[in-house]
């Protein structure tokens, strides 16, 4: 079995364009949930987004690049370039061999169908253009970061909703420890923020329409945002040979099924799977100093996560701090774990724990650490971070301070 | 219009609790029939749909919504106050 560490880290989301402008924001509180602009958004009644500002594709890419990049594999190319610079690797040989891209989305190039289906449908036209499919194909991002850095091994993208990015990493984690690759370019993308996505969510009466407040008594549900996480996971001994700064080690991971309710969270499952990622790290709950939690805002999962993370801290549940970064980025669906490992990252490296903030009342039924809005320094050595996705399908990953 | 409106409900009402609408009675709750979450945001999209109304509820917090939901004949009442209101 071998070891895995992170040596890159990048990432375009509401909180800034880099993960120290990100970092940054974290610290500040800040947030980067504001009135969507989008087209028709006056037909919508959920009007607020965490939508990635000062982007203008036209900086990044040519007209040509654009034709096939959906604006997921564009925040996705701009993570990738972050993080695989910072990584310092450059891939050619036996190393291009062994190196892979499994990233997570839940809706790929939903921006793509959604313009498409307009041309088509409202506007009456007969014809679109010749790369749709390959644009909005939920692969898209995977194949466009394995072309432009010649990256040959084992490449897929996971669709698990909510959960694809904990999937994706957990999978890298799981491709490197067992000798498959020996490094991975791994995290997820989303960008749904259009009309079409955002009047489906609309229908499941779960949005908020003014703030996400995870954990706080008047919370009223939840808020999308978009963008992209993108790490580089190495083999530890490999890092360790070149030198390389490493950002944390990962340690565990476990995946569940709820096998329950198509959108209701069950407790079980996610108790099962933060269990299972203590045991796959064989650390004790007492190690972990932080949980970036699911935390959605909704009254569902908000009560369902406490209840489970109670279950299997038992008495530590009272000393663990849980935030929910969600409050600050909005609900990445697919690409949300990749941007909230960005937060464990900087708990392990910086000593600075992100906090929920919109944090208003306590609520009985989430009575936990959750650092309400002001981050906090607090050194610590284990984190773990949850994703419980519709379906029933969760993820948890366990991470270690570096050295 | 009122019985209409009370009929249409009741079918409503009945498909999501897998009843014929004559079994449902106005003084039951959704719980008493069996309607659960889902299908009472299926319902409430139904009701959308059939009187062109927009129905302000929050699954997050049905308790606070102006959409009083506590039994078949509230829902038909809070129904018609809304069809009055937005049709004005």
């Amino acid at each position: 079995m071998h070891r895995v560490v992170i040596t890159g880290a990048g990432t375009i989301n509401p909180l800034g364009h880099s993960v120290s402008d990100t970092f940054a924001a974290m610290k500040d509180g800040r947030s980067g949930i504001g009135e969507l602009d989008i087209r028709d958004v006056d037909r919508l009644a959920i009007r607020i987004g965490g939508q990635v500002r000062g982007y203008n594709p036209d900086d990044r890419f040519n007209r040509q690049q654009q034709a096939l990049y959906d604006r997921f594999t564009q925040f996705t190319l701009i993570a990738a370039e972050e993080a695989i610079a910072q990584s310092g690797l450059e891939f050619g040989g036996r190393l291009a061999a062994e190196t892979g891209v499994v990233l997570g989305t839940s809706g790929g190039g939903l921006g793509t169908l959604d313009d498409n289906y307009r041309a088509v449908y409202e506007e009456g036209k007969n014809r679109v253009h010749p790369f749709i499919v390959p644009k909005l194909m939920n692969n898209a991002a995977a194949s466009h970061v394995s072309m432009t850095y010649n990256l040959k091994g084992p490449s897929f993208t996971v669709a698990t909703a909510c959960a694809s990015s904990n999937h994706a990493m957990g999978q890298a984690f799981g491709l490197i420890r067992a000798g498959f690759a020996r490094v991975m370019v791994t995290g997820g993308s989303e960008s749904m923020l259009c009309f079409g996505g955002i009047k489906a969510w609309e229908g499941l009466r779960v949005m908020s329409k003014d703030a996400c407040r995870p954990f706080s008594a008047n919370r009223n549900g939840m808020v999308q945002g978009e963008g992209a996480g993108v790490f580089v996971f190495e083999e530890y001994e490999h890092a360790k040979k070149r030198g390389a700064e490493i950002l944390a080690e990962v340690v565990g991971f476990s995946m569940t099924a709820d096998a329950s309710d198509i959108v209701m969270p069950s407790q079980r499952g996610a108790a099962r799977a933060i269990a299972g990622a203590l045991k796959d790290a064989r650390i004790n709950a007492d190690q972990v100093g932080y949980i970036n939690a699911h935390g959605t805002g909704t009254a569902a999962n908000d009560k369902t996560e406490c209840a489970a993370v109670a279950t299997v801290f038992g008495r530590h549940a009272d000393r663990v701090m849980i935030s929910s970064t969600k409050s600050m980025h909005g609900h990445l669906i697919g690409g949300t774990g990749a941007v909230e490992l960005l937060a464990c990252l900087m708990a392990l490296r910086e000593g600075v724990i992100a906090p929920t903030i919109g944090y208003e009342e306590p609520d009985p039924e989430c009575a936990l650490d959750v650092v309400p809005n002001e981050a906090r320094e607090a050194k610590v050595d284990h984190v773990l971070s949850n994703a419980f996705a519709f379906g029933g399908l969760n993820a948890v990953l366990a991470l270690k301070r570096a050295g | 219009m009122s019985g209409e409106v009370k009929d249409r409900i009741i079918e409503i009402i009945a498909e999501q609790a897998v009843l014929e609408p004559s079994d449902i009675s106005l003084d039951q709750s959704l719980e008493d029939l069996g309607v659960d979450s889902m299908g009472l945001v299926e319902a409430i999209f139904s009701i959308e749909e059939s009187f062109d109304i927009q129905v302000p509820f929050n699954a997050n917090e049905p308790e606070k919504s102006e959409f009083d939901i506590s039994s078949v004949q509230s829902i038909v009442t809070a129904v018609e106050g809304l069809i009055a209101e937005q049709k004005a």
